[in-house]
Formats: C-alpha cells, sequence, structure tokens
C-alpha cells in the first residue's frame, strides 16, 4: 500500500511565479547581462558556422557601424529617437491591456498631416502661422486615427488587435494615394523633398545638427510621460484598467472614457512621431516613412516593462542592432537576412531572460526520491 | 535607487563601446573607393542587376567598392551617403528614383565627391559640378522586343488569325513617362512589322506587385490580348502567361527558366558601361556628364536571347536587321514622319512641348519633335516621352 503511494513521482522541476521573492532588481540585471552575454556567445558560433567569419570582427564591424564616427552617433540617437518616441506613444495603451499594434498608421497619418501642411500651405501662411498650424493638424490627425478605433471598443467592445492592424493598411494606402496626388515629376509616385529652397515647415538646425531638435522633442516626451504614468491620476486610471476592467468599473472610473482618453493620447504621441519624421528628418513622405518602427515600438515598450526611462535603453539598444546589422552587411558582403538572424537571437535572450526573472525553477530535492 | 545605477551602468557600457569604435580608424593611404547605395538587396531583380554591374566595373577599374544596401528613399540616403564619404568614396552613386533630391542634398555639401544618380531627372536643372543623372535608351531595346512581338502576330495571321484580332496586353506599373515611353516604343516595334496591331495598357500602381502584376495580365487575357508584356519588376506577368499559355516578351533579363514555352524575348539595361565610364572619370579627373544616355552602342541597351521554341521562325535575323538601322540613325524609334506610324486623336505629330525641366507645375519647356522624329532622352538622360498615341487604349490610370 505504501510502495503504491510512493509511486507517484515528483517530475525533475517544476516552475513556480516568484511571487513573495520576487528577485532583486540587481539579481535582474545580472540575468539580463548574462542572456546577452550567452546570446553574444550563440551568435558567434552561428557566424562561424554560417559563414566563417570571425565572430570578434563582427562585432567590432556592429559597434563601428553604430559608434564609428561622429555622424553615426548622430543618426544612432536620431533612429533611436524615433523609435522611442513610437515607443512612448503605443505604452499608455499596453498598460490599458488595450492592444494597439496601430502605430504604424497612426505615424503615417501624423507625418502625411504635417506633409500636407508643408504642400498647400508651406509657402501661403506667415512663418508664426504656419508652424502652430501645422504642429496641431499633425497631432490631431495622429490622434483621430488613434480614437476610431477606440471608440469601436468602448462602444461596441470591437477587437482592437484587428481593428488597429487594419488602420495601418488604410493609412498605407492613403499615403500612397496622396504620394500620386502630389508626386513630382508628374506620375513618378514620389514627391522628394518639399520645400527644399524655402526649408518651410523643417525643423531648425540647432548648433549645426539637424538631428537636435527631435531628439529634445522626445527627451522632454519622454520625461513628460514618466511623470504622467508615475504621477499623474490619468496614469493610475490607466493601470487600475489594465489590471481589471471591473475594479476599476468599482471604484467609479469611467471605463470607456479611459479608453477613449488613452487611445487619443496614444494617437497624439504618434502624430509627434510622424512630425518628426516628415518635418524634422525626410522633409518628404513614403509609404515607407514609418519603416515598420510601429511594430518595433511594441517590442522596445514590452521590454522596458513599460517605463519610459528604461525604454531609452531598450530603443538604444534595438536602434544600436540595426545600425550594427547594416554595418556587416557592406563590411562583409553578407545579406542583412544574416544580421536579422544575429538580432533575433540577441532579442530572444533578452526576451527569454525575463521568464527567468519572473520564474523560480525549482528543482526535485534529493532527499523526496527516498 | 538602484534602477537609476543600473541605467548609469548601462550608459557607461554604452559608451565605452563607443570609445573602442572611435579609436579604430586610422587613415589608410589614398585607395579608389566608390561607393553604392542600393533601395532593396540581391534579392529585388531591379538591384540586383545594378549590383552586379556595380561589383564587374569596380573591379575592372581598380576601385574598391562598398555597399549599402535597403536604404529607403528617406533621410536614411543623405545618411548614407555621408558616410560613404566619410569611409573616403570619391564617388557615390544610388540606383533608386526616389534618392534622387537626398543624393542632391549630399552633393551640395561634399563638393569634392562626385555624385552620380540612376533613373533620376534634375541634374540639368540643378546645375552642380558633382552630380550626374545617368539612364539608357532602353525605349530602342523596347522597340526590338516589339519587332519580335510583331513577327509572333504575324505568324498567328498566316495560321487563320483575323488581322483585325492582333491585340497585345501590357502591363504597366504607373502612368509616367519612363512607362509610357516604354509601352510606346514597344507598340511601334510591333506595329512596324504588322499594321493592324492595337494594344491594350493596365497599370498597378506599384513597381513590385506580384498579385497586382497577374491579375493584370490575367485581365488582359481575358479581354482578348494575343500576347503580354510587362514593366513591372515581378514574375507575376511572365507567369500568367506560361499558365494561359499566352506569348510573353519580359523585361531586365530572361525568364525563360520559369516561362520555357511563352518567353520570347526580353529587354535589359545594362549598367556595367556607365559605371565603367564614371569610375574612368574619377580616376583620371575628368568631368562626368551631367545626363549620360547609354545606348545600343555602348552595349548599355540589351536584348536576351531569343527564345526559339516561343518566337517566331526568322524572329533573331529581323531583330538584327532593326538594330543595325537604329544604330546607324537610319530608323527612329518615335518616327514622325512615316504616314499614319504614330498619331494622337488621327492626326501626325509635328511638334511637342516635353516636360524636361522638372518643375512642381509639369510646364513643358522644351520642343522635342524635329527632323521627323521625336527625340527622346536626348535633352535629359531621363525618358519624357508621354503622347497618348492612337492604338493602344489604356484600361486604366494610375499616377
Amino acid at each position: 500500500m505504501e510502495n503504491k503511494t510512493n509511486k507517484v513521482r515528483e517530475p525533475l522541476f517544476h516552475i513556480t511565479k516568484r511571487s513573495n521573492n520576487a528577485m532583486k532588481p540587481a539579481a535582474a540585471w545580472g540575468v539580463r547581462i548574462a542572456a546577452v552575454v550567452v546570446a553574444l556567445i550563440l551568435c558567434g558560433v552561428v557566424t562561424v558556422l554560417l559563414t566563417g567569419e570571425n565572430p570578434f570582427k563582427v562585432y567590432e564591424t556592429m559597434i563601428d557601424g553604430a559608434f564609428g564616427s561622429e555622424r553615426k552617433i548622430w543618426a544612432l540617437a536620431q533612429n533611436t529617437a524615433v523609435l522611442l518616441c513610437i515607443s512612448l506613444a503605443v505604452t499608455p495603451a499596453f498598460k490599458m491591456k488595450f492592444w494597439n499594434i496601430g502605430a504604424e498608421g497612426q505615424v503615417l497619418m501624423g507625418g502625411l498631416a504635417t506633409a500636407a501642411c508643408m504642400i498647400l500651405l508651406g509657402n501661403k501662411l506667415p512663418p508664426i502661422l504656419f508652424y502652430p498650424v501645422m504642429i496641431i493638424a499633425s497631432v490631431a490627425a495622429g490622434a483621430i486615427w488613434g480614437l476610431i478605433p477606440a471608440f469601436f471598443k468602448a462602444q461596441w467592445n470591437t477587437n482592437e488587435t484587428l481593428f488597429t492592424l487594419m488602420m495601418n493598411y488604410i493609412a498605407i494606402q492613403i499615403v500612397s494615394y496622396f504620394c500620386y496626388i502630389w508626386s513630382v515629376p508628374k506620375g513618378s509616385g514620389h514627391i522628394g523633398i518639399i520645400n527644399s529652397a524655402s526649408q518651410m515647415g523643417w525643423f531648425p538646425k540647432i548648433g549645426g545638427q539637424s538631428y537636435l531638435c527631435n531628439i529634445l522633442i522626445v527627451l522632454v516626451l519622454t520625461v513628460f510621460m514618466f511623470i504622467y504614468f508615475k504621477y499623474s491620476k490619468h496614469g493610475y486610471e490607466i493601470s487600475v484598467v489594465g489590471e481589471s476592467e471591473n475594479t476599476a468599473r468599482y471604484i467609479g472610473i469611467n471605463v470607456k472614457k479611459v479608453i477613449l482618453r488613452t487611445m487619443l493620447l496614444s494617437g497624439a504621441v504618434c502624430g509627434i512621431a510622424g512630425l518628426i519624421l516628415v518635418s524634422g528628418t525626410d522633409h518628404t513622405i513614403t509609404r515607407d516613412t514609418a519603416g515598420g518602427r510601429g511594430f518595433t515600438a511594441i517590442m522596445v515598450s514590452w521590454l522596458a516593462h513599460f517605463d519610459p526611462i528604461y525604454m531609452i535603453i531598450t530603443s538604444l539598444l534595438i536602434a544600436f542592432l540595426e545600425k550594427g546589422a547594416g554595418q556587416i552587411s557592406t563590411n562583409f558582403g553578407l545579406n542583412d537576412s544574416f544580421s536579422e538572424i544575429l538580432t533575433g537571437i540577441i532579442i530572444f535572450f533578452i526576451i527569454g531572460s525575463e521568464f527567468f526573472i519572473n520564474y523560480e525553477i525549482k528543482f526535485r530535492e534529493k532527499e523526496a526520491k527516498k | 535607487m538602484k534602477k537609476i545605477l543600473a541605467i548609469l551602468l548601462a550608459l557607461a557600457m554604452v559608451l565605452s563601446f563607443a570609445a573602442c569604435g572611435g579609436k579604430e580608424k586610422a587613415p589608410e593611404a589614398k585607395a579608389l573607393k566608390a561607393g553604392f547605395i542600393f533601395l532593396h538587396d540581391e534579392n529585388s531583380t531591379y538591384d540586383n542587376n545594378f549590383m552586379k554591374a556595380a561589383e564587374e566595373a569596380c573591379k575592372e577599374m581598380g576601385f574598391e567598392i562598398i555597399k549599402k544596401v535597403q536604404i529607403d528613399e528617406s533621410n536614411a540616403c543623405y545618411d548614407a551617403a555621408a558616410e560613404l564619404v566619410d569611409d573616403g568614396c570619391s564617388v557615390v552613386f544610388a540606383d533608386s528614383f526616389g534618392h534622387e533630391d537626398f543624393m542632391i542634398q549630399a552633393a551640395k555639401e561634399f563638393t569634392d565627391v562626385q555624385f552620380c544618380h540612376g533613373t533620376g531627372t534634375k541634374a540639368h536643372t540643378e546645375k552642380l559640378a558633382n552630380y550626374h543623372n545617368a539612364f539608357a535608351s532602353i525605349y530602342e531595346g523596347r522597340y526590338l522586343a516589339g519587332v519580335a512581338a510583331g513577327l509572333k502576330l504575324n505568324e498567328m495571321i498566316a495560321a487563320g488569325m483575323d488581322a483585325k484580332d492582333a491585340k497585345m496586353g501590357y502591363v504597366g506599373a504607373f502612368t509616367y513617362a519612363e512607362v509610357i515611353s516604354g509601352y510606346t516604343a514597344f507598340y511601334l516595334g510591333a506595329k512596324s512589322v504588322c499594321p493592324s496591331v492595337t494594344m491594350d495598357v493596365q497599370f498597378t500602381g506599384s513597381w513590385y506587385d506580384e498579385t497586382a502584376e497577374k491579375e493584370a495580365a490575367n485581365k488582359l487575357i481575358a479581354n482578348g490580348c494575343k500576347l503580354v508584356s510587362q514593366h513591372a519588376d515581378s514574375m507575376g506577368a511572365p507567369s500568367a502567361c506560361e499558365l494561359a499559355n499566352i506569348p510573353n516578351v519580359s523585361y531586365n533579363g530572361s525568364t525563360v527558366t520559369a516561362c520555357p514555352n511563352t518567353f520570347i524575348v526580353s529587354s535589359k539595361i545594362n549598367w556595367v558601361p556607365y559605371f565603367k565610364y564614371m569610375l574612368d572619370c574619377v580616376k583620371n579627373g575628368k568631368a562626368i556628364d551631367t545626363d549620360w544616355t547609354g545606348t545600343l552602342a555602348t552595349e548599355s541597351v540589351q536584348l536576351t536571347e531569343v527564345n526559339e521554341k516561343a518566337a517566331a521562325k526568322g524572329t533573331q535575323a529581323k531583330i538584327d536587321e532593326v538594330k543595325a538601322q537604329l544604330e546607324a540613325g537610319t530608323l527612329h524609334v518615335f518616327d514622325t514622319a512615316k504616314e499614319g506610324f504614330m498619331t494622337v486623336k488621327g492626326a501626325p505629330v509635328t511638334s511637342y512641348n516635353a516636360d524636361v525641366d522638372t518643375d512642381e507645375k509639369f510646364t513643358p519647356d522644351t520642343e522635342v519633335v524635329s527632323d521627323g522624329f521625336f527625340h527622346e532622352s536626348e535633352f535629359r538622360s531621363a525618358p519624357y516621352f508621354d503622347l497618348r498615341i492612337d492604338g493602344i487604349t489604356l484600361l486604366n490610370e494610375k499616377f
């Protein structure tokens, strides 16, 4: 009898959530850094096996691609700023567990409004009137594009994931349409640099640096979002709705209002990103202006646990990997896909490390065997 | 506190990386370097054509090649060009139409480096000493491909088809001068041997959209087109033709392996001659032409081998004959003098003001018809022929 009950075998290990004994921040960072190290080792093995190149040379190239010259560092800072801006934009919605994957479209609509102002009003309004109009139009365009799915969600509980995703395609098509309408030369489907002579609607260079203005705007925005989440009543309401809509309702939060307001904010910040891309960077718009960053931003936001300050690091990491990847394909003649494999491995390990931070693995203890 | 400490540590790590990176660049002995900017990578037939040519030309001319791939038509192009200058390139080339404005921006800043751009239109109006456009008289290649198409239609007529039914289909990307010039040349080539030919054109609104191109080809075939050609970069139209067993005249290279029963011939631009010219100028300190147009004579415009299985008999011989006439200048593609050959709304073309100098209002500025023909790619390298001639029906328009 006794023997039979003993035959129920305890598995080799089991996994428990670290609810009471959460990992200390220092230990958590230790795990994260260990993950990056392991990822780099694996990347090295993959590099040797697939290409026969020296992995240290490859890493050196990545660092050179991102930090190799003053110009490269500025470009890296610019890419980080844009990615950070869009990541800040998606975060309020995610904190609310509203799966906004429509940042791509919201950025494009913001950018389209900027381009429209530059083309249609650029040489008609005096600058003092023109810049406010352009900024308001861009922010409003992004906000409206974010508000539409939020309205349907609040009103009829539609699936926001599908809705926001579809809104991306509509935005891309609208941008394509206007690229034909405004194309120079006619019919080419390309707008080209807008107002290249008058530079109307362009962000000013600060200290001779054309990207500095963008970077400063995003820094201010980062601080604002940090305060908004941490110290404002709105930020608190977002967290409560995200944890449980029923609780929110119970304590008297108007859930519909919070959804609408939060998506309005999310869309508006995307609109700013569009403004930065068109007015502060490219001075033109194409259907690729957002360039997939609306989706990459989701990863940046999650990796940083929705904390705006950490997002500076995660967006820098992604921007670094992208710049490094480009340099790898230039120096080694390797296809872009190869560096994407490396990026994939590194990100996989970083995400994977979160598992070990949040969960504990308990091995079967020896004495249980007896 | 710990969070802040962690951030500081991370930043320190990043900055120390930066310090490592900065030290490496030691000034080297001045080697000849050429930078190339591509919109996609080698998986795109369009970019691959440039890439292979660039590699070949650099190898032959003794230049080190530095390639930047996947460069968007945005400020990323300017950044890439500037980085290439930093890396010591004495010449930078970009391959996509939308790169042009950003190349001009770079050319204005780095005046001691040459900037060349394929397919662009603005070099002759920007008047910068170090910015140049290049293209090829691909309309001549299209004309020759059209001759092959016309012979195939003649073969069908001889086999019992009504001459009035000799209709071709054409899948175009945009209603844009480069495309209009291309399909009109193709049509005229066919008409030169098969006078009763007509043509339908369907636009897709994209340079690369396999599904849309396939659908467009299928629509043309359903409308009674007996032969299809295309000006778009995917395999959509050729593979639709192979499936429906409709002869196809291709572009950018041979599609004979995928379409062994229907591929007739293909025209393509060979960029090697231009790149060699460009590198030679840089090497020897000669000025590069503001607008350089490759021709049949420079071997910039080429035709692939004729697929005997699908083409009409004697196609190769006829192509060689017409090619010789084009090279000799005794034959012109856009011949306005030949009676009833090229008409607009029933009237012959005696004069045309084209928009050669690109501006936002598309103001016509240059008379391009003289001596009995339309002078394509003479006043600038990129095509500007955009007349809607009789015999060609546009089923839709996509700007």
